[in-house]
C-alpha cells in the first residue's frame, strides 16, 4: 500500500532527517515507527502526507508517487489518510461537532450525512456529553479522542497517528490504543509512532525501529528494543 | 453542491467572524478609519470644488457700451458674442439699469444721488457681463472682444471699455491657485487612500496570521482552497459592510454640526451635500469597505495556501 524506495531527506545544510529508507506497508497492517526523539519518525509521516518532499528517492502510494501529485490530487489523497497529531491539532474556535463536520464538509458529505454520522462517531469515543464543548474545555485525553473520531469520519484507509499518547497520561494512554487497535480490527491500516515502550508491548503488533534517520529493525509481532 | 459549499463558508465566515470578537473588532475598527479617511476626502473635495466653483463665478468680462449704443447693435453684439463656444453667459444690464443699480447701491450716500440728480442726462451706459465656461478661456474672449471685426464689423464703435486687462492679474493667479488647489488635493487623496489602504491590509493580513495554524489543520484534513480561503473572505465582506455602516453613521452626525455652524466658514452645506449625494456615498463607501476587506483578506491569506 505505502511504499519507501531509497527514500533519504537532509535538512540544510548537514541535517540527515532520513538515510536512504526502505520499508513496505501493506493494507490492514498496524505498524508502529518507534525510536528515539530525533530518529525521523515524524518526518517519515510527513513524507507520506507530502507534506515534505525527499531530497532522494520515491514514496509511493499505492502506485502513485505521492511527491509527483498535483495541489488537487494531493487534497484528495489525504483526504484517504486519517491523522492524529501529539498536539492535536483541532480548530480551536470550532465544537466537537464543528470539528468533525468540517472533515466531511471538506470531503464534499451531505449535511444529512453530517447530521447522522457526527453524533454516532463521537459516541463511538464516548464524547457524546461533550458534542458542543470547544477544544479548549476538554482534556487532554478528550481532545486526543476528539482527533481520532475526525479521523476515522471519512472512513480513511490509513490512520497516521504521530506521537498520540506524547501528552497524555497512562489511563488514556491506555484508552487512545485500544482504540487505534479496534480501528485497526475493523480493516484500516494503522501507522503510529511513538516512544512509549508500554504502548508497544501492548500493541504486540509490526514494530519498526528507527535511529539516526535509519531504519535499524523491522520485526513482526516485535518489541520495543533500542 | 456549489450552492450547499457556498451556503457553508457563508455560515463558517459568520461563525469565525462572531467568535474571534476582539480581532474582529480591531479590524472593522482599522477599516472604519480607511473608509473614514476616505468619507472625509469625499467632503473635503466638495468642499473644494464648491469654493473654486464659488470663486469661479465671481470672475467674468464686463463689456461697457458707449453711451449713444442703440439697442440692436447691442443686441446684435450680444448673439455674436453668445455664440462663441468658450462663453457659458451673458448677461445684459440696460442703461436703466444700470443707473437703478448704482442708485440702490448708494441708498445712503445723500452727496452721491444728488450730484447724479444734478445731472440731466443719465452719465452710465449699459453694460454687459460674460462668464466663460472655465477660467482660462477668459484671454481667448477678451481677445475676440478687443478685435474689430470677431464678432460683429466695427465693433470698436460701440465699445466704450473691456475690463479685462484690468483683471487680468487677478485671473491669471486665481487660474494657478485653482489648478494648484486640485492638483495638491488629487495628490493628497491619493497619498491618503495608499496610506489607509496599506494600513488596513497589514491589519487583516495580521488577523489572518493568527489562524495559520488553523488554516494548516483546515488543509490537513483536505479541505481545498476555495473551503479554506472562503470563510476569510466572507469575514472580509463582513468586516467591509460592518465598517460601511459604523463610517455612513459616524459622519451623519459630523455633517449635522459642520452644516449647522461650519457652512459659512466652508462655503457649503456639508449636511445637505451628504443628505443630496446620500445613495453615491453609499455606494462609494460600501464598494470601498467590501473590496478592501475582501482583497486584504485574499492576499493575506494566499501566502498561507502555497
Amino acid at each position: 500500500m505505502i511504499y519507501f524506495n531509497n527514500v533519504s531527506k537532509i535538512y540544510q545544510p548537514d541535517s540527515v532527517a532520513l538515510e536512504d529508507v526502505n520499508l513496505t506497508i501493506s493494507a490492514g497492517e498496524f505498524v508502529s515507527i518507534v525510536g528515539h526523539s530525533g530518529a525521523g519518525k515524524t518526518t517519515l509521516v510527513k513524507m507520506i502526507l507530502a507534506e515534505d518532499k525527499p531530497t532522494s528517492g520515491t514514496v509511493f502510494f499505492e502506485s502513485v508517487d505521492i511527491h509527483d501529485l498535483r495541489n488537487k490530487d494531493l487534497i484528495n489523497l489525504r483526504r484517504r489518510i486519517g491523522m492524529v497529531f501529539q498536539d492535536f491539532k483541532l480548530l480551536s474556535n470550532k465544537t466537537a461537532y464543528e470539528n468533525i463536520a468540517f472533515a466531511m464538509e471538506a470531503a464534499g458529505k451531505t449535511d444529512e450525512e453530517i447530521a447522522s454520522d457526527v453524533p454516532h462517531v463521537l459516541e463511538l469515543v464516548d464524547l457524546s456529553n461533550k458534542i458542543m464543548h470547544f477544544p479548549d474545555q476538554m482534556s487532554g485525553g478528550e481532545k486526543q479522542r476528539l482527533a481520532i473520531a475526525r479521523a476515522i469520519i471519512n472512513q480513511p484507509e490509513i490512520i497516521i497517528a504521530d506521537e498520540p499518547t506524547g501528552n497524555l497520561d497512562p489511563v488514556n494512554t491506555y484508552e487512545i490504543i485500544q482504540i487505534l487497535k479496534k480501528i485497526n480490527d475493523l480493516g484500516t491500516t494503522v501507522i503510529l509512532t511513538t516512544h512509549n515502550k508500554g504502548v508497544i508491548e501492548s500493541i504486540k503488533k509490526r514494530v519498526v525501529t528507527m535511529d539516526k534517520g535509519k531504519v535499524v529493525r523491522d520485526d513482526k509481532d516485535g518489541k520495543y528494543v533500542i | 453542491m456549489a450552492t450547499i459549499g457556498l451556503k457553508r463558508i457563508i455560515r463558517s465566515g459568520w461563525v469565525g467572524f462572531s467568535r474571534n470578537g476582539i480581532i474582529s473588532f480591531a479590524s472593522i475598527l482599522v477599516v472604519t478609519i480607511t473608509l473614514s479617511v476616505i468619507a472625509g476626502i469625499i467632503f473635503s473635495q466638495a468642499i473644494l470644488a464648491s469654493s473654486l466653483n464659488e470663486i469661479k463665478n465671481r470672475v467674468d468680462i464686463t463689456v461697457y457700451f458707449k453711451l449713444n449704443t442703440s439697442e440692436t447693435e447691442i443686441s446684435n453684439f450680444q448673439s455674436a458674442l453668445e455664440q462663441l463656444p468658450e462663453v457659458a453667459k451673458v448677461n445684459f444690464v440696460s442703461a436703466e439699469q444700470s443707473l437703478q443699480n448704482f442708485k440702490e447701491k448708494h441708498a445712503n450716500d445723500y452727496l452721491t444721488l444728488q450730484a447724479l440728480e444734478e445731472l440731466d442726462d443719465n452719465p452710465l451706459g449699459a453694460y454687459m457681463t460674460v462668464k466663460a465656461l472655465e477660467a482660462t478661456q477668459y484671454e481667448s474672449i477678451a481677445k475676440s472682444l478687443g478685435s474689430n471685426s470677431v464678432l460683429i464689423k466695427n465693433s470698436a464703435d460701440i465699445i466704450d471699455k473691456i475690463n479685462y486687462n484690468q483683471n487680468k492679474a487677478v485671473i491669471d493667479r486665481l487660474i494657478s491657485l485653482m489648478g494648484g488647489a486640485k492638483k495638491l488635493g488629487f495628490l493628497l487623496t491619493l497619498l491618503l487612500m495608499i496610506v489607509s489602504i496599506i494600513f488596513t491590509y497589514n491589519t487583516i493580513r495580521l488577523t489572518i496570521f493568527f489562524s495559520k495554524e488553523e488554516i494548516g489543520i483546515m488543509r490537513l484534513v483536505g479541505a481545498g482552497g476555495f473551503y479554506v480561503r472562503g470563510p476569510f473572505l466572507v469575514q472580509g465582506v463582513i468586516y467591509g459592510f460592518i465598517s460601511s455602516l459604523v463610517t455612513l453613521i459616524i459622519f451623519l452626525p459630523i455633517a449635522y454640526w459642520l452644516g449647522k455652524d461650519m457652512t459659512g466658514f466652508l462655503g457649503l452645506n456639508v449636511f445637505d451635500y451628504y443628505l443630496a449625494n446620500f445613495w453615491q456615498i453609499c455606494l462609494i463607501i460600501f464598494g470601498s469597505g467590501i473590496i478592501l476587506g475582501v482583497f486584504s483578506s485574499f492576499l493575506a491569506i494566499n501566502k498561507y495556501l502555497k
